[in-house]
């Protein structure tokens, strides 16, 4: 066990956890902070996304003892009152089904439009690639995608 | 205006009056724990002082505020949405006054909480419509006493009662008070269609603001005082059963509690249905952190023993194979002769289809919280059959139905998977042992491995044309695992003038059940198939060629017309609107395909382009006739999920086993469509007939797969006949 001082959505959270702790795990058991989901632990579904800095990482991958200074956002954090321009486009769109993956599809899509805030049709699919939706929302994922990027 | 007797779940109109100025009426304070904070926030308008319970569905606050209880669970259908619509419509106040509560398990109150056959919707129509009536009436009544004028003078509208004659009007805040003392009218008058003004509009999720700002809604989110982390580990492989352990090693692991082996269902227990898929016995690690418990988990040493067969998927190809060769007994149907047709036929059309097993892989995977006491259980979970989870706990708890409170979360997904809730029972049974409330988590990998999966199957069609291309007989014989596939009164039974169904299943210990659309999943993409084989034998363009065999069941139809399982108008109408709507050409790399499943009827058109070896999807069009439309936005998005599962199934998905134990523990090896792969639009149009609502979240997922099969012909000369497409590698045709 060891103490870890976390920069989490602009405030510094401290936690006892083992150095390997995923931030996943640190999140949702540690801080109650359970918007991130746990949809595979391997790095391959993307529910668990938040942003290092202002990259997409997959939380289940990232040990708590890697996170050091960086700044990390999870989605209780992307705005103060769900207003964040890829919220509203999703609301807008009505694009969850169930639900659950959204979290990490909205983080992964406000990652890419920090980065690229205009970007393709094709540039949308591929970034949204590492994040699944078995509900198959995936068209009314890039129409809000497109919708944010439009809207910001 | 239609009268009805307000018999359909009259208990749930029956008050409590005790419980009438304010309050909940039903007691689950411990659930309100777990509410997000912030849920506050959305909620743009006053909460009032004072509640008053109408129902057991609905109760209006003294500032006209009403709270609907959604009683069915919510998988991701969006009847959490729905059906209190429907319960709005009927109390006609306006939806922007209505605030939404997931009900819990009450078999007093509510009648079939389940989340299955997309009967929510189609199930709960009369009593969700009866329950607003119901309140309306009341406070009609509240109104006319008030104001000593006759009912029937008075009217209703956005959550104002008025009588237009003395001018007087009053807001349902004002008059809930007096409905709620009011005896439950012995019949009420319900809306015409026509005056609708909730139902068939747009009405975004009562949940979108919680999921897209990341609150607690799901049952992987619970998290309570006190409460520890438990998870299983269960056999690794079909046929196998637990024989013995050493923990010693994971026992002293940081942050575990406890670890056991735990028989769940103890030896001449009553099961139910909904624990198909339940291993009696496994090992249960209990900690303070769901890292701590995977990472104990991976720790224990575990001696499993080989119980019954040992089972690959290529034993499964084989018997199912066998099956195919074997003529049953009897057959499921039969009209006329298609022996003696086959003989006289000009033309004759033979193909096989197959299809493996399938997982369910919600999202989120199995989880269930139970805090089991010697006095009471209380479980909170995402289950689809809350109802027979609790019988179940009934007999392993041995404890009165009354003890037992169970609550649905909203769920990452079901397609299923949740219909066969034992994991609602291990958690029950760790929490019995531990005498503390714990959170059962499976990880993807015991989600995956751990299934109650679609079976795999092989279905071999045989059909005659004459002369002229009429089809004249028309053979099928289905195959699959633990289930014997053939909906034998279904199209195009009763088209077909001499017509054959026969259905064998074969045995296996991997356990199989409901995968979204369970049967229609894989038959209504081989059928589909065959047919536009068939059409292009006879040399007849797909379209018209069904349209065809419609025209003959309507005309004509063959066989004990009271067996055939479908209304041929509706099943040829969605197929000339999907017509139209595509501007369907023959020549383009598009296929076509029409299914009728969970009372609804779907037609689509596609088209394909090949990526190398990967399809795909361009435009997909969708032709639907469920009746009356709920709520279109949403309904929309439950046919484009359907279509999507579909296509991303047929195409990539699979499990394999060998040696009983599944080949895809994770997403790395079993692959799940993903964003850049799907279709690039998809244009869905609803039939407007005013008929009672049927099934949405499952009927646009099974013929997709054939309107898919038939666009790759299109595109690539080749018939596809195995699922997965992309491990396919049919020759060219010709």
């Amino acid at each position: 066990m060891a103490t870890f001082n976390l920069k989490i959505n602009g405030e510094t959270k401290k936690v006892d956890v083992d150095g390997s702790t995923p931030m996943l795990w640190v999140l949702r058991d540690h801080l109650q902070m359970v918007g991130t989901k746990y949809g595979c632990g391997i790095a391959q579904c993307g529910a668990c996304t938040v942003h290092l800095n202002d990259n997409a990482v997959r939380s289940c991958q990232l040990p708590v003892s890697a996170v050091g200074e960086q700044e990390i956002t999870t989605i209780e954090g992307l705005s103060e009152n769900g207003d964040h321009p890829v919220q509203q486009a999703w609301l807008e769109v009505d694009v969850p089904q169930c639900g659950y993956c959204q979290a990490g599809q909205i983080m992964t899509a406000s990652a890419l439009l920090k980065k690229n805030p205009t970007p393709t049709d094709d540039e949308i699919a591929t970034a949204m690639n590492g994040n699944i939706c078995r509900c198959g929302t995936y068209t009314r994922i890039r129409k809000a995608v497109k919708m944010a990027a439009d809207n910001s | 205006m239609s009268i009805v007797k307000t018999k359909v779940g009259r208990r749930a109109f029956i008050r409590n009056t005790s419980l009438a100025s304010g309050g909940l009426v039903i007691g689950f304070s411990w659930l309100n724990s777990c509410k997000p904070k912030e849920a506050a926030k959305i909620v743009a308008m006053e909460m009032p002082k004072e509640w008053f319970q109408i129902n057991g569905f609905l109760k209006i606050g003294d500032n006209g505020v009403v709270t609907i209880m959604s009683p069915n669970p919510e998988i991701g259908q969006n009847v959490k949405t729905a059906m209190p619509m429907i319960v709005a419509e009927e109390l006609d106040t306006a939806w922007k006054n209505v605030l939404v509560e997931q009900a819990p398990l009450n078999t007093d109150i509510f009648t079939r909480q389940l989340a299955g056959g997309s009967q929510s919707i189609r199930q709960g129509w009369e009593g969700l419509r009866m329950a607003g009536a119901t309140a309306r009436t009341m406070l009609k009544q509240a109104a006319a006493d008030a104001w000593q004028v006759a009912i029937n003078e008075i009217q209703t509208s956005e959550g104002v009662v008025s009588h237009t004659a003395s001018g007087k009007s009053a807001t349902y805040g004002e008059l809930a008070s007096a409905a709620a003392k009011l005896e439950v009218p012995e019949e009420v008058s319900l809306k015409e269609t026509s005056d609708f003004t909730i139902i068939g509009t747009d009405k975004k999720n009562v949940d979108g603001h919680q999921i897209v700002t990341g609150q607690s809604l799901f049952g992987l989110d619970i998290q309570k005082e006190g409460m520890l982390i438990a998870m299983v580990t269960q056999p690794p492989a079909f046929g196998m059963k637990f024989k013995a352990i050493d923990s010693s090693k994971a026992e002293s692991m940081p942050g575990i509690k406890a670890i056991f082996p735990i028989t769940v269902y103890p030896e001449g227990i009553k099961k139910q249905w909904s624990d198909g898929g339940a291993v009696p016995e496994m090992v249960a690690i209990v900690g303070e952190s769901t890292w701590q418990c995977m990472q104990a988990k991976k720790a224990l040493d575990i001696t499993w023993e080989q119980a019954e067969k040992a089972e690959d998927t290529a034993y499964h190809n084989r018997e199912l194979d066998n099956l195919l060769n074997t003529k049953p007994a009897s057959p499921a149907r039969a009209d006329g002769n298609v022996e003696a047709a086959f003989k006289n036929a000009a033309k004759i059309v033979e193909s096989t289809y197959s299809a493996p097993f399938l997982a369910h892989n919600t999202m989120e995977p199995m989880n269930f919280y139970a805090h089991v006491t010697p006095e009471k259980a209380e479980l909170l979970g995402p289950i689809q059959t809350p109802e027979y989870l609790e019988l179940t706990l009934a007999e392993v708890l041995e404890m009165p139905l009354e003890k037992i409170d169970i609550m649905m979360t909203r769920m990452g997904g079901g397609f299923g998977r949740r219909l066969y809730g034992s994991f609602g029972v291990e958690a029950a049974m760790i929490s019995k042992k531990m005498n503390a409330p714990i959170k059962l988590v499976y990880t993807r990998e015991d989600d995956m491995a751990q299934g109650t999966y679609r079976p795999s199957y092989k279905i071999r069609y045989k059909a005659g044309l004459d002369e002229e291309g009429n089809l004249i007989a028309w053979h099928v014989r289905g195959a699959g695992t633990n289930d014997d596939l053939v909906f034998e009164n279904r199209f195009p039974a009763g088209a077909v003038d001499n017509y054959l169904a026969e259905k064998l299943s074969l045995s296996t210990n991997v356990t199989t059940g409901a995968w979204r659309a369970p049967r229609s999943n894989f038959i209504a993409g081989a059928e589909q198939a065959f047919i536009d084989e068939v059409a292009e034998a006879a040399g007849k363009d797909p379209i018209a060629f069904r349209l065809e065999l419609f025209d003959r069941a309507i005309s004509k139809p063959v066989g004990d017309t009271e067996k055939n399982d479908y209304d041929p108008e509706r099943y040829a109408g969605v197929l000339k609107l999907v017509k139209e709507k595509s501007n369907w050409q023959i020549g383009d790399n598009r296929g076509v395909a029409a299914y009728y499943c969970h009372n609804s009827y779907v037609a689509q058109v596609l088209d394909v382009t090949m990526n190398g070896d990967t399809p795909k999807v361009g435009t997909v069009h969708c032709a639907v006739d469920c009746g009356i439309v709920i709520n279109p936005l949403s309904a929309k998005n439950q046919i484009e999920g359907g279509i999507i599962d579909g296509i991303g199934h047929a195409t990539f998905s699979e499990l394999t086993f060998k040696e009983g134990e599944p080949q895809q523990h994770n997403f790395d090896r079993y692959r799940l469509m993903r964003n850049t792969e799907a279709p690039e639009k998809i244009e869905t149009y609803f039939v407007d007939n005013g008929i009672a609502p049927t099934g949405l979240g499952e009927p646009s997922l099974p013929p997709v797969q054939g309107a898919l099969a038939n666009a790759l012909y299109k595109a690539t000369g080749r018939r596809y006949y195995q699922q997965p497409f992309i491990t396919d590698k049919p020759p060219l045709v010709g």
